[in-house]
């Protein structure tokens, strides 16, 4: 089952002929990802990667029947291409693209309003896998293996890290989500945590959150009211000082807002096991 | 990017919101002409951080040799961790009421909030924990802007519909500052009523998106250059690295914003404390990791540095390669501990023991392993 990323996911990616967008998408189609096509204007009618270049990205929906994206395109234009995607009908935008400005997110995020069934993963994220499946983004895919482990994270690398763990400890994972470091997301920890409580193959779920803004706390009020998951949570940046930006744009506490502290605090509260290290991330989900 | 109070003022200003006289001083003696032509004047220190009145970086002025005098005091003054560069010299105001007028990016909505209160002059924060019905808040669409109707309820809701008349044109032009500049916060606290009833901006606070700093690049060059920032930090952006400076003794390298604030608090929790927050990308490409070496190594301070890398896409025998040819050609000689993991762990991890470098199998063990070399 996983989440997001089905069997039947048709995707194509925005940027496809660009270095990022290109690398990424041939590791897409080695992941088993059903990949239909690609967009970028000015070059349809030609293949790449053996797929078939479209102008738009309508045109490409119309043609391939495709259901999702991968958005690859340059800051500066990967706004629109998100609003491009929403507009003609593709049901899950990811966006990998990092750098993309705040103001223009929000202005994506009030207008996919009007497009209630598209679900948006990211700015800045590293995307998702469903180990077995396929997957949109940057994730790693050989460190996953199938299994009942449902994983949402804000960052990559300590994704990939907890995925690898899980997977030499004999323990696979349902779907890989990276939600993403920026401040003005798409899909949130809360929006994840739902879906996975809906999909009846994973039974446990870790959540890798970090300093900034308060989606974990809203996570774990929704946990809190009755969950049937195994729950782990980690937060990174607990010794982060106030005010500086800790890599991610989103990753920074002002004032007593956003801390570590109260992110664990909130998980502890509606007992939810929290890791001190990654390591124990997995202890604990392969603990009884 | 953070801007001073009187660029934030000059920003706001050319948006059309009236500010009062003032004018930027170098020195004591560009402190007392001002006085002389504006008449009393607040002698303030413009640092990007808020609390400079407490530390007493604003000094009332009635005569040029009281703004000499205060100019002497509060330049070079340290306030949080900054030097203060200049002052600003500004008239002093009829003062009728104070209110509080700015906006934010409320995260959790996703979406740009403006908040006007009647209590002005206090921190917001504090406000909002004290009295959050105080704070009247409204989202506007971030398309077309607030409407009147909208900023005239505003008004209302925030107690101050006697003032919507002069409130409601003003909070058009600090929203100016989103469309024009891609601010991201914006503060006019106080926002001065005069006992003219002319409203006009006492302090000014405003942040640009640095995500957006490519349609904005007069701003960088108008004002990039007079604070004098953290010299690693400033080195670490020539070289294009995320890079934070911070106050321990172990430098810091990883790839992944979440991996590297991990590896930070796994120092800290084996008794350590890091140097920095390094951020060299899921790449760790060898040109990378020899800049962040190169920096952190500038740092006097630092006395061992702590690499903790993922290789996913990237090979643990690249990573390695590279990192062994950074420390030679930097001529490394402080300890310096290696958790690498992934793909090809095991020749990296060879290589590096090959080249003297002590491997860890795990962050933690890595963490526990410097702090004891660097004790």
């Amino acid at each position: 089952m996983a989440i997001l990323l089905h069997s039947g996911t048709q995707v194509i990616v925005q940027g496809i002929t660009g270095r990022e967008g290109s690398f990424h998408a041939q590791q897409m189609q080695l992941a088993g990802t059903s990949l239909v096509g690609g967009v970028n204007p000015g070059k349809g009618g030609t293949t790449h990667l053996e797929v078939p270049i479209f102008n738009t990205v309508a045109e490409a929906v119309r043609e391939t029947g495709a259901n999702a994206t991968g958005i690859f395109v340059p800051p500066p234009f990967a706004a629109d291409a998100i609003m491009e995607a929403a507009a003609a009908g593709i049901g899950l935008i990811v966006t990998i693209t990092e750098g993309i400005p705040i103001q223009d997110m929000i202005k994506v995020k009030d207008f996919l309003k009007g497009f209630p069934e598209a679900c948006l993963l990211g700015p800045n994220c590293p995307g998702l896998l469903t180990p077995g499946v396929g997957k949109i983004g940057i994730i790693p895919q050989r460190f996953a293996s199938p299994g009942p482990v449902g994983i949402v994270s804000r960052s990559g690398t300590l994704t990939y890290e907890t995925m690898a763990a899980l997977t030499a400890a004999g323990m696979g994972q349902s779907t890989i989500v990276g939600i993403g470091g920026d401040p003005v997301l798409g899909l949130s920890f809360s929006d994840a945590v739902q879906l996975f409580e809906s999909d009846p193959e994973t039974t446990h779920l870790a959540v890798i959150g970090e300093i900034g803004g308060s989606d974990e706390e809203r996570a774990a009020e929704l946990l809190a009211r009755a969950t049937r998951l195994r729950v782990v949570a980690f937060i990174s940046g607990r010794t982060a000082p106030e005010g500086k930006r800790m890599g991610h744009a989103g990753a920074i506490v002002s004032g007593n807002r956003g801390t570590a502290k109260s992110k664990e605090e909130a998980f502890r509260r509606t007992g939810v096991a929290v890791a001190e290290t990654t390591d124990e991330i997995v202890e604990l989900l392969t603990k009884s | 990017m953070k801007l001073l109070e009187y660029q934030a003022k000059e920003v706001l200003s050319a948006l059309g919101v009236p500010i009062p006289p003032g004018r930027v001083a170098r020195t004591p003696e560009e402190a007392a002409a001002a006085a002389s032509d504006l008449g009393p004047v607040a002698v303030k220190a413009q640092v990007p951080v808020g609390g400079r009145g407490k530390a007493g970086g604003i000094k009332l002025a009635r005569t040029p040799d009281e703004a000499r005098l205060a100019a002497e005091q509060i330049i070079g003054m340290d306030i949080k961790g900054f030097r203060v560069p200049l002052v600003y010299c500004e008239g002093v105001l009829d003062i009728g009421q104070e209110v509080y007028l700015g906006f934010t990016v409320d995260r959790d909505a996703r979406a740009n909030v403006l908040m006007l209160s009647a209590k002005g002059g206090m921190e917001i924060e504090q406000v909002a924990e004290e009295s959050p019905e105080a704070i009247a808040r409204l989202y506007p669409n971030p398309w077309r802007g607030p409407l009147d109707f909208e900023l005239n309820q505003l008004a209302w809701e925030a107690g101050l519909g006697q003032q919507a008349r002069a409130l409601v044109p003003l909070v058009k032009k600090l929203y100016r500052a989103i469309t024009e500049y891609d601010a991201i916060t914006a503060e006019i606290n106080p926002l001065v009523i005069t006992r003219q009833g002319e409203v006009v901006a006492g302090d000014a606070k405003l942040e640009t998106d640095e995500n957006a700093a490519f349609r904005h690049r007069d701003l960088e060059e108008r004002y990039g250059d007079v604070l004098e920032g953290d010299p690693y930090e400033m080195e670490a952006k020539k070289r294009n690295l995320t890079y934070v400076s911070l106050d321990g003794e172990i430098g810091i390298i990883g790839n992944g914003a979440g991996l590297c604030m991990g590896t930070l608090d796994l120092v800290q929790r084996a008794g350590g404390r890091a140097a920095n927050f390094c951020d060299i990308g899921g790449g760790a490409k060898a040109e990378v990791v020899e800049n962040a070496l190169a920096v952190i190594l500038m740092n006097p301070k630092v006395r061992g540095v702590l690499m903790n890398v993922f290789g996913g896409i990237t090979r643990g025998d690249e990573v390695a390669r590279g990192l062994v040819q950074a420390r030679d050609s930097l001529g490394m000689r402080l300890p310096l501990v290696v958790r690498l993991s992934g793909t090809n762990q095991e020749e990296g991890r060879a290589i590096l023991e090959q080249n003297g470098i002590a491997p860890a199998a795990s962050g933690w063990e890595a963490a526990r392993k410097i702090v004891e070399l660097t004790r």
